[in-house]
């Protein structure tokens, strides 16, 4: 019987398994991760540090998932290499694992600029399980830290933290912060709501250096401040956990490269997740898109395609995010802001007092990104709109009015889905 | 909805007989029964081909309608009642191996798909008649007067001339769809006789032609005529029968009762020596199996039934369906109140009401000891009238109770 | 395996889905407790869409290939194997509101008042058919069976 061998142990990976697994009840199935855990949500990292959840809430699946699903799993056992002749995993404690088919699902990394005490003691990442229990073991003795990241981990940490009791700041080196997932309106709110809560941001700046004697004692910044803390949260982004196949014959560019069926350039040898470079559909180009329904979905096409279903294709991704940071639930969806003003149409909804802020935007007649801000309800349609490429020609004003609903489609369009469905 | 003065019902003054001792009576569930009709001119006499294996008929059969049961569907125009109304007869009538018919009200083009089990009319007004029109009907009925309403013409209200009305009917949008009193072209039993050819013409002799009218007191003289014209089918509206629309005058007042209307008429076409050259369907105010057992054995063919299957789709007779504002979704074009008649529904209650119908009808003739509907029709020993005068029973063609 | 098939042409827009979707999700399921005694009460999980004569309840569609469990975090949605009916563990979700953001349908709604957490259509636990289908005075949601 073919040998299914998966390293990584998330969301890519779980798509996989459980898509094999509709398959195929039999097959066997080995997951090897480094990290000894069974199954967690990473994003979830960020509510047991400010205690929203218990530790056993972490876990994605139940506690028997491995043994219901007939899975060997190699966990806490890093990988070295791939030995891609022999078609043989090879772990860190010098067990080879031979396969037949592999998927590569080992995520993304955090990403750590080169900064002057960088080295110190309190410094820390945030995307695993285990830098979400040091960081709670170290709480009773941090008073004060700064987040460098004013991204969606950077404020999801600092929230946390706050929710701790912890003073904390944010240093964002774009003058706004989410710069890359909403526009200037939306990250303005967002950051009143954020100092609301009692939150320090600091935007056009940067962490000069890290000054302290093996402990963190204070930052420097480049606006000239200096501010005394216990800890620094590197959240500046993540980038493909690629480490271990640079100079392999696997092709790599910033993440691996995919085909729509998930293969590698190496034959059965595919990939999902925060590790590829995958097809953006709305910016049409290949690019890393680490978000998780991107992981497990990309995870669940190469599982079809592991054993031989090949209807199931990828036909391109796009950056989406959901997240409810100071009680300002937020969705960005595809392109947040037009690239130029010319062949693209924008439609907003502003209203300052409700916290209210919407705006879609069109190319050619056609959904291609969306901020959803404070009213988020049925968001979702918006997206399958963009996910379809759906025409909204006829019915694009209504597309902000609310409630808006399948009832603003044309009626072919409900049709044929309510009554059958997809 | 129709008359509701009141008149003397004389379906409750007439008694059905059933078999005791010396013939037999039948017990449907147990042995087969018939209520197959067949509807047309039928031939002068049948030539029968033995030769074969089967017994066939020799001579050319004259265009027939079949049906399964002795029922069908009153005329009630897309306009008067809703399109999910229509909808909902035209599946029922397929679904029963009948017929309903579209009244004056053309045909809207999704439901040309049951035109093998629809009656298209052309009336005074001439709203939808088209070739493709005809071309889809089982059968094309001309009418002439509606029982309700003898004398007058059509009325539809502009405001319930809506989008799809307006096209099926070929008015325009919004104004008032009146059909004339008398058929313009129409001012003697030789004018219908051009009317009736022309449709045969037309549909090149494949369907039987109907002439509908309303009961009136000359009326077995004027079906004469109608035969004698080339009328297939005879239909006879008595006034007891329902109206979207009629003055309350005219409704209350004119016309007379189906009962005695359909006596004479059988009886007369029946002296002439022409009654097998039509069928004869009634219409007005058919209540329940009973009244239909009654209207064959006093001559007719079938029954066509208009408010009972109205009330199968939920229609409360409040009367008010001029208004336009039919709670039930049945006599409206509202968009709002028209979806509240699921089409679904209602044919599952049309179906339900015929078969109930059809049952019973079985269970009379069994008790009768007939076996076919056929047996019945005209037997006019199977009445006994109860209640009347001599005059009436003499009209009626029938003996007293007890004779 | 049965589902609900949405017929739009002749929803009245009546809303005694909505009511007894609430009667059905409370704890009593008794209509006068659950509207009358329990705080709070449960949010539909289907929803009523409405515009001038047009109107239609839209409850989950319980997809075949559903993105909102691509989507799901926190592993708090799940498909039951037997039934293949997308479910909801409430305990397990933290209100991420992923699944609100990828539903085509719009068919997940948000619930913010005890905790926050997304509310949707469970076909009533295997009820055959579920409360609303039942209900409908007009058939405008029927229970059909698929494959």
């Amino acid at each position: 019987m073919m040998e299914m061998v998966i390293i990584g142990n998330s969301a890519g990976a779980i798509g996989a398994i459980e898509a094999i697994r509709k398959v195929d009840a039999t097959l066997p199935i080995t997951v090897i991760s480094e990290e000894p855990y069974p199954v967690y949500s990473r994003p979830l990292i960020s509510y047991l540090l400010s205690g929203e959840i218990k530790e056993n809430q972490i876990f994605y699946r139940s506690k028997n998932f491995y043994e219901k699903q007939h899975i060997k799993t190699r966990l806490g056992r890093p990988v070295t290499r791939v030995d891609f002749e022999k078609r043989k995993v090879e772990l860190k404690d010098g067990e080879k694992i031979p396969y037949d088919r592999l998927l590569i699902a080992m995520g993304g990394v955090p990403f750590i600029p080169k900064i002057e005490g960088g080295h110190l003691s309190g410094v820390y990442t945030f995307t695993k399980l285990d830098d979400a229990k040091k960081l709670l073991s170290i709480l009773p003795n941090v008073q004060r830290a700064v987040v460098v990241g004013g991204g969606l981990i950077g404020l999801k940490v600092a929230e946390a933290l706050k929710k701790r009791g912890v003073e904390v700041y944010v240093v964002e080196l774009a003058n706004h912060i989410l710069n890359l997932t909403l526009d200037e309106t939306a990250s303005l709110l967002l950051e009143k709501a954020l100092e609301k809560e009692g939150i320090h941001l600091m935007t056009s700046t940067t962490v000069e250096r890290i000054i302290g004697d093996r402990k963190v004692e204070s930052v420097q910044l480049s606006n000239g401040k200096t501010i005394n803390v216990q800890s620094v949260i590197l959240a500046i982004g993540v980038v493909p956990n690629v480490g271990i196949f640079k100079d392999t014959p696997l092709q790599i560019d910033k993440g691996i490269l995919v085909n729509e069926r998930m293969e590698t350039n190496l034959p059965h040898i595919y990939a999902a997740g925060d590790v590829t470079q995958s097809y953006d559909k709305i910016l049409k180009m290949v690019r890393p898109l680490p978000i998780w329904p991107n992981a497990y979905h990309q995870g669940k096409i190469a599982g079809y395609q592991m054993v031989g279903k090949e209807e199931y294709q990828y036909e391109g991704g796009f950056m989406m995010n959901s997240m409810d940071v100071a009680h300002l639930p937020i969705i960005s969806i595809g392109l947040t802001q037009p690239p130029s003003e010319e062949g693209y149409q924008v439609f907003k909804q502003f209203n300052r007092e409700a916290n209210i802020y919407r705006k879609i935007i069109l190319r050619e007649d056609r959904v291609v990104g969306a901020i959803l801000l404070g009213e988020i309800d049925r968001a979702g349609i918006i997206t399958g709109l963009l996910r379809e490429g759906l025409s909204v020609k006829g019915f694009k004003k209504e597309l902000l009015k609310n409630p808006f609903g399948w009832i603003s489609f044309p009626k072919h369009l409900r049709k044929e889905r309510f009554e059958k469905p997809k | 909805m129709g008359n509701d003065r009141p008149y003397p019902v004389y379906w409750d003054h007439l008694l059905l007989n059933a078999s005791q001792v010396t013939n037999p009576s039948i017990d449907p569930l147990r042995e087969p029964m018939e209520l197959r009709t067949y509807l047309g001119r039928k031939p002068e006499k049948l030539e029968l081909d033995d030769s074969g294996e089967r017994l066939q008929i020799k001579n050319p059969l004259p265009p027939q309608l079949k049906l399964e049961t002795p029922i069908l569907f009153s005329a009630m125009s897309y306009g008067a009642i809703s399109y999910n109304a229509c909808e909902a007869l035209a599946k029922a009538a397929e679904k029963l191996g009948t017929y309903y018919n579209t009244g004056e009200g053309g045909l809207h083009p999704n439901l040309y798909k049951y035109g093998k089990s629809t009656i298209v009319q052309v009336a005074s007004g001439r709203f939808g008649v088209h070739k493709e029109y005809l071309d889809t009907a089982a059968a094309i009925e001309i009418k002439i007067g509606q029982g309700a309403k003898p004398g007058i013409g059509g009325h539809l209200p502009g405001e319930k001339v809506v989008e799809d009305i307006s096209k099926t009917r070929m008015i325009p949008r919004g104004t008032d769809a009146l059909s004339p009193a008398p058929q313009h072209d129409i001012y003697s039993i030789e004018d219908l006789r051009m009317l009736i050819y022309a449709l045969k013409e037309a549909t090149r002799y494949t369907k039987p032609i109907s002439v509908k009218i309303a009961a009136v007191h000359h009326s077995a003289a004027i079906a004469s005529g109608m035969v004698r014209a080339g009328a297939d089918i005879i239909a006879i509206d008595g006034f007891r029968g329902g109206t979207g629309a009629a003055p309350m005058i005219i409704r209350d007042h004119v016309g007379i009762p189906i009962e005695f209307a359909l006596a004479s008429i059988d009886q007369r076409l029946r002296e002439e020596g022409i009654r097998h050259q039509a069928s004869i369907l009634v219409a007005g105010g058919f209540r329940n199996s009973a009244d239909v057992v009654k209207a064959i054995a006093l001559g007719a063919d079938g029954v066509y039934i208009g408010t009972a299957a109205l009330i199968a789709m939920g229609c409360h007779v409040c009367q008010k369906c001029y208004t336009g504002k039919c709670n039930w979704g049945i006599a409206t074009q509202d968009p709002y109140l028209q979806k509240r008649l699921n089409p679904e529904m209602a044919t599952e209650r049309l179906v339900n009401l015929v078969h109930a119908w059809s049952h019973e009808i079985k269970e009379m003739l069994g008790g009768m000891g007939i076996n076919a509907i056929e047996s019945l029709r005209g037997n006019r020993l199977a009445l006994r009238g109860i209640g009347l005068t001599d005059t009436e029973l003499e009209i009626l063609g029938i003996l007293p109770a007890g004779r | 395996m049965k589902r609900i098939f949405i017929k739009e042409e002749v929803c009245m827009g009546c809303r005694l889905c909505e009511i007894y979707c609430i009667v059905q999700h409370s704890r009593s399921k008794e209509i006068l407790k659950a509207f009358k005694r329990e705080t709070p009460r449960p949010l539909p999980r289907i929803l009523i869409e409405e515009k001038g004569s047009i109107s239609f309840a839209l409850p989950c569609r319980h997809c075949e290939e559903p993105y909102c469990l691509e989507a799901c975090m926190s592993g708090a949605l799940y498909r039951d194997e037997q039934t293949g009916v997308i479910l909801h563990h409430r305990e397990q979700c933290v209100g991420c509101w992923m699944c609100v953001m990828v539903c085509p349908y719009g068919a997940i709604s948000r619930d913010v008042r005890e905790k926050k957490a997304a509310s949707k259509c469970d076909l009533c636990g295997g009820k055959d058919p579920p409360v609303c289908v039942a209900k409908c005075p007009n058939e405008a949601l029927v229970w059909v069976e698929i494959k």
